[in-house]
């Protein structure tokens, strides 16, 4: 009887964990399969032409999605460039006051930023930029997103330099050095791999995002490297492809997609490889 | 003995509103080492912050009395000019892991903005590395990282970097807590030779190491300074019975 | 002299730049909702409760009524987090207390970061060709009206978007739990599952609250991927597998091509809502969460 007992006891504990098992291997499936379809109907489309030459018109084979690559290319430097030197500048406030009643408010405000739906980050740029100017525009579409990555490096920012023993900006203070000195000559360099990290993430983040693009960078379809012209993005060009009804520019988005999704992952790869341990 | 080149006058110093050290008043003869001692709390490594005013750093504190440095009284100074000019060795190895040794040695003038030609850099960097029995170690390969070195080397890189700056004075906050018996005995017979040309003062839980390469030693309990003297006095007839229950042992 | 006067502007200027770049961050939101606020006002005071109460969106007419789009925003959240959570519970609990380190755990982990990267139009995308086809099928096979795009799409697909979200807070405060507890009932001779049943999940009870309401809040706000499998329809959803809105889809459907007034202002009050509602939950959450840090130390 006593035995019995732990017997099912033991069955009901193994299970459970297989139960457990079972239940998060399942979540393979639709990975496999988004990367199955996105690999069989998309890399057959890659080639040189493909990633260079502009969109033909409706009617003409070939032609490619360089506008899309490069468009996307100039939101990314202009999204960095904006929330880079913002993002790094707050955390080591962040870091270097950790109590204060300011830091309290900084730290809600990059909670809610976080959290705002990408949407309505658009919205917000349309608002602040495209009306006032009177046209999209490749900015307003780098301000939206520079809004989605600042959260991501201030707070890989603020982690970071948080991990650095407060002895090595003893150190520096012990030689003389200016407080400014200290931060942006030790500090800051020492927790590069950490801060860059972030921006790698950001960046990735970012990239895919199309949302907040929809009413600020717009699309375009020709190539423009002009900040205040509307511009073509890979993840605008996806959602109007795949939704467009011709054959050739769903074969675009696939292609896009496939595109986009190794470029993501590499980041990826890349930000685990330069994490700091 | 040598004339005062640093004197402490009823010094208090309070963090909030705890008293942590009380009254303290100690002059230290230049070219000499002194060991500051006592039990952990009682105030000795506040007190070595007192002198390059590291104790800024901390919010909340208050400081009453004078800390004169030949004559000057430091808190009247420019804390980051008179930061140069008293150099600080701290508990751990902490050379800046961004920069190489030779940087390392050269970060006092590189984080004051000071530019030095290629000539003079190498000089001071040999001169300090010398001065800290480092340089025949790491000569072979100064443009490498400092962290890569041993913790008794990265102890005496410190020390370097400290010394590069010409101090007339070098603090060490118990500056071999942290390194095996090997590079403890470097480190002190380095100190014995350093004192011909800086004043040391050095914080020490050893009692042992004190006694071996300090002339002067202080015993400070609860933030009080009970009684000082030449370290052969002190080991030999100490006048309070703390002092000498604490150096034979008892406590602590 | 004049490299201390370099230094002591240096000094002040870089010290105002730490404060104005975190200032800039308050600024910024403050701002966001005070333009949303301010651009959804004649519609507020247009439109008032009738906004919300009522279900005909008709921008020809200027009529507008959002109770379809909340109602679907509901639904299709409602319904991915109800999907999602075996599932995110389930790799919460394998990362958290089964494999907290090892290959298997490198993979599953690997899993997750990799679902996380997917671009949300990429989702849509696939939703759109594959998943959508999938669902007709069933929906023949069931016997119903095979639209195949709709709210349960849209609730798969988003359930799958937040499942990393939820599983990498999840795997967190699950790991956080002290280990002496679990020790003190091992030694009375409990099972795994029954630590897990009676310490374990008890303990990171608030913590796993937390992670489904910020699940909940991501949900919310998704657009590209509801937008492409939802069916965009204005009308009140009859069930759940008929074509609907939510309203981060209505606004990302029709906001640019908005030339009415009150219909663009009607529209960004719907981003005011998705705002407020957002930032509601994400102070909630993240305040519950950094609450359990400090008492688990």
């Amino acid at each position: 009887m006593r035995t019995g007992h732990e017997t099912w006891r033991q069955c009901k504990n193994n299970a459970f964990h297989g139960l457990i098992i079972l239940f998060s291997a399942i979540l393979f499936l639709p990975l496999a399969a988004i990367i199955f379809h996105i690999l069989k109907n998309g890399l057959h489309v890659l080639s040189w032409e493909f990633l260079t030459a502009l969109p033909k018109p409706m009617g003409e084979s070939g032609g490619g999605v360089g506008n899309a690559i490069a468009g996307t290319l100039l939101l990314i430097v202009l999204s960095s460039l904006i929330a880079i030197p913002i993002g790094i500048f707050t955390g080591v406030y962040l870091s270097e006051n950790t109590h204060g009643k300011f830091s309290h408010i900084i730290h809600v405000a990059v909670d809610m930023l976080q959290g705002t739906p990408s949407i309505v980050i658009g919205i917000a740029a349309y608002i602040w930029i495209v009306k006032p100017m009177g046209h999209f525009s490749a900015f307003s579409g780098g301000v939206a997103l520079a809004l989605m990555m600042l959260p991501v490096i201030i707070k890989s920012t603020e982690e970071t330099l948080k991990r650095i023993p407060n002895t090595l900006k003893e150190a520096a203070l012990a030689l003389g050095a200016p407080y400014y000195r200290t931060m942006l000559q030790i500090i800051i360099p020492t927790g590069f791999q950490g801060i860059l990290t972030g921006v790698l993430l950001g960046i990735a983040r970012v990239s895919g995002e199309s949302a907040p693009l929809l009413f600020t960078a717009f699309g375009n379809p020709f190539l423009n490297l002009n900040m205040n012209k509307t511009v073509q993005a890979l993840p605008l060009l996806i959602f109007n492809y795949a939704t467009s009804p011709y054959e050739d520019w769903q074969a675009y988005a696939w292609g896009s997609s496939c595109l986009l999704l190794i470029f993501i992952l590499s980041l990826t790869l890349l930000t685990k490889a330069i994490r700091p341990q | 003995m040598n004339p005062d080149i640093l004197t402490i006058e009823h010094l208090n110093f309070w963090i909030a509103d705890q008293h942590i050290v009380k009254d303290l008043s100690l002059s230290f003869p230049e070219n000499t080492i002194t060991a500051i001692m006592g039990p952990s709390g009682c105030g000795k490594t506040t007190m070595l912050r007192c002198i390059n005013r590291m104790h800024e750093l901390i919010e909340n504190t208050r400081v009453e009395g004078k800390i004169k440095l030949s004559g000057e009284n430091i808190f009247k100074l420019n804390a980051m000019a008179l930061r140069r000019r008293i150099g600080m060795v701290f508990q751990r190895p902490n050379p800046f892991p961004t920069m190489s040794i030779y940087n390392n040695v050269l970060a006092g003038y590189i984080l004051n903005g000071i530019s030095l030609s290629r000539k003079e850099k190498d000089q001071i960097v040999q001169e300090a590395l010398t001065q800290a029995a480092l340089w025949d170690e790491v000569k072979e390969g100064l443009h490498r990282k400092g962290t890569f070195l041993s913790g008794g080397q990265q102890q005496r890189l410190c020390i370097a970097r400290a010394l590069a700056m010409k101090p007339k004075i070098l603090l060490l906050d118990e500056p071999t807590s942290a390194l095996d018996p090997k590079a403890t005995a470097h480190i002190e017979s380095l100190l014995m030779e350093l004192k011909d040309t800086v004043t040391v003062i050095m914080v020490t839980h050893n009692i042992a190491q004190a006694s071996r390469i300090s002339n002067q030693t202080a015993f400070m309990y609860l933030g009080e300074l009970i009684e000082h003297g030449t370290t052969e006095r002190m080991f030999t007839v100490p006048k309070d019975k703390r002092t000498e229950e604490y150096l034979s042992g008892k406590f602590g | 002299m004049q490299p201390r006067k370099r230094q002591t502007i240096g000094e002040w200027i870089f010290k105002a730049s730490l404060v104005l770049s975190g200032g800039l961050i308050v600024a910024v939101l403050g701002l966001m909702c005070l333009t949303l606020l301010t651009h959804a006002w004649p519609s507020i005071v247009a439109l008032k409760w009738k906004f919300v109460t009522t279900n005909t969106w008709d921008p020809i007419t200027s009529t507008f009524g959002a109770e379809a789009f909340v109602i679907g925003t509901l639904l299709t959240s409602l319904l991915a987090l109800f999907i999602s959570l075996p599932f995110s519970l389930s790799v919460s609990i394998f990362l958290g207390e089964y494999a907290q380190r090892g290959i298997l755990s490198e993979v599953f982990k690997a899993m997750i970061n990799m679902l996380a990267g997917i671009p949300s139009v990429i989702y849509g995308f696939w939703g759109l060709f594959v998943l959508v086809p999938w669902i007709r099928t069933f929906q023949i096979w069931v016997g119903i009206p095979p639209f195949g795009i709709g709210i349960f799409t849209a609730a798969l697909i988003l359930a799958l978007m937040i499942i990393p979200y939820a599983a990498a807070i999840g795997r967190d405060v699950i790991a956080m739990v002290p280990n002496e507890l679990k020790e003190g009932a091992y030694s009375l001779g409990a099972t795994r599952m029954e630590v897990l049943l009676t310490i374990v999940l008890p303990t990171a009870r608030s913590g796993l609250f937390a992670g489904t309401l910020l699940s909940f809040g991501r949900a919310i706000g998704e657009t590209m991927a509801v937008t492409m499998v939802i069916g965009n329809s204005n009308l009140l959803p009859t069930s759940i597998f008929a074509p609907g809105n939510t309203m981060a889809s209505v606004i990302a459907n029709e906001f640019s091509e908005a030339t009415n007034a009150i219909h663009v202002s009607s529209l960004i009050e719907l981003a005011l809502y998705l705002f407020v509602i957002t930032a509601i939950i994400n102070i909630i959450g993240k305040w519950i969460i950094q609450r359990t840090e400090v008492s688990h130390g």
